[in-house]
């Protein structure tokens, strides 16, 4: 499966985060490059949503909801930085 | 709380179907007319949510194909043989049905008149959605940004816009150029291979203008552009991209 990319969940991402997210900042926790949410590496159906480093490849966000609950793994992201309004 | 006074929500709507419009053999434009909508910015998406009778939901994004200045929605959905949701929506979908979605989103592949430019877009197959509501908002607002679409399909039956993007193409106000991949009929003008090195070195101004780059498809498409225009000394800070895949269905 090709993988896509952070634009594709720019609005699951809004109903975690309240707020437009793919101009948002991630570090990653493994590598330390920083890059655009919407330039992560995303897997729709992994299962649940898995969002990858575009440099590295290690995992930074999963997100799964089951019956309207979302959970949210970041453990893989260092720092996560809103966009600048 | 301050902070939860700015968080937003994003609501379902159900927007009602106003026209549909055969583009190509597997793709057709949606018209609709959703109650709330303050309007979006070129290149952003809606997701479109299906609901069968047994509860069970399908959600898929869809990029929006008219202009913020066109003053009704339009989106355009290519089918997919073995998608859950774009053969109800090009197959099934009547004028006057309703149509759950929410929306506008995004705000990174998004292109406004105070970017700038050369504005150059790259969209393969169903790629060129985005990049059309951004060459009819380019239109719209009489933009002096000089703008310039490369466009890459199998088969010119398979060219989303034809009459369109050919009509802006005598135009001297954008340059399109088209690329078909894998048939193309007798006498015909534009390019005839996917897009390579050498055809990304002839399309982009040289890197020297930095061209603020839009590109859209198929990930395959994607990845040879995004990194063919790097590899030609591009800024990847101004290559901004958007992949379409199956799982779009």
């Amino acid at each position: 499966m090709d993988a896509l990319d952070g634009n594709a969940i720019a609005g699951l991402l809004f109903d975690v985060f309240g707020a437009e997210m793919t101009t948002a900042t991630s570090a990653c926790a493994s590598c330390g490059a920083a890059g655009r949410l919407a330039e992560l590496q995303v897997y729709l159906r992994a299962p649940g949503t898995v969002a990858c480093c575009r440099t590295c490849g290690s995992i930074q966000m999963v997100l799964v909801t089951i019956r309207g609950i979302t959970c949210v793994d970041l453990r893989g992201v260092d720092v996560l930085e809103p966009a600048a309004s | 709380m301050e902070r939860a006074a700015v968080l937003g929500r994003l609501n379902w709507q159900l927007a009602t179907v106003v026209e549909l419009v055969d583009e190509t053999m597997r793709t057709k434009s949606i018209v609709l007319d959703p109650p709330e909508w303050a309007g979006h910015r070129a290149g952003q998406h809606v997701d479109v949510r299906l609901t069968a009778e047994d509860g069970y939901q399908a959600q898929r994004s869809y990029s929006i194909a008219s202009a913020p200045q066109d003053g009704r929605l339009v989106l355009t959905v290519e089918l997919l043989d073995d998608g859950e949701v774009s053969p109800y929506l090009v197959d099934e979908l009547r004028a006057g049905d309703q149509l759950e979605l929410r929306g506008p989103i995004g705000g990174y592949f998004v292109w406004e008149e105070s970017l700038g430019g050369p504005l150059l877009l790259l969209g393969g197959g169903s790629g060129i959605v985005p990049l059309r509501s951004m060459l009819r908002h380019h239109n719209a607002i009489g933009s002096n940004v000089p703008a310039r679409l490369l466009y890459s399909s199998r088969a010119l039956d398979d060219v989303i816009y034809r009459d369109e993007l050919a009509r802006l193409a005598a135009s001297d106000e954008v340059d399109i150029r088209f690329t078909l991949t894998r048939e193309s009929p007798e006498g015909w003008g534009g390019y005839r291979r996917r897009i390579d090195r050498e055809l990304l070195e002839e399309v982009a101004w040289p890197p020297s203008d930095r061209p603020l780059v839009y590109i859209c498809g198929p990930t395959g498409f994607v990845e040879t552009a995004a990194s063919g225009l790097v590899a030609l000394g591009h800024e990847p800070g101004r290559i901004r991209t958007e992949r379409f895949g199956p799982t779009g269905g």
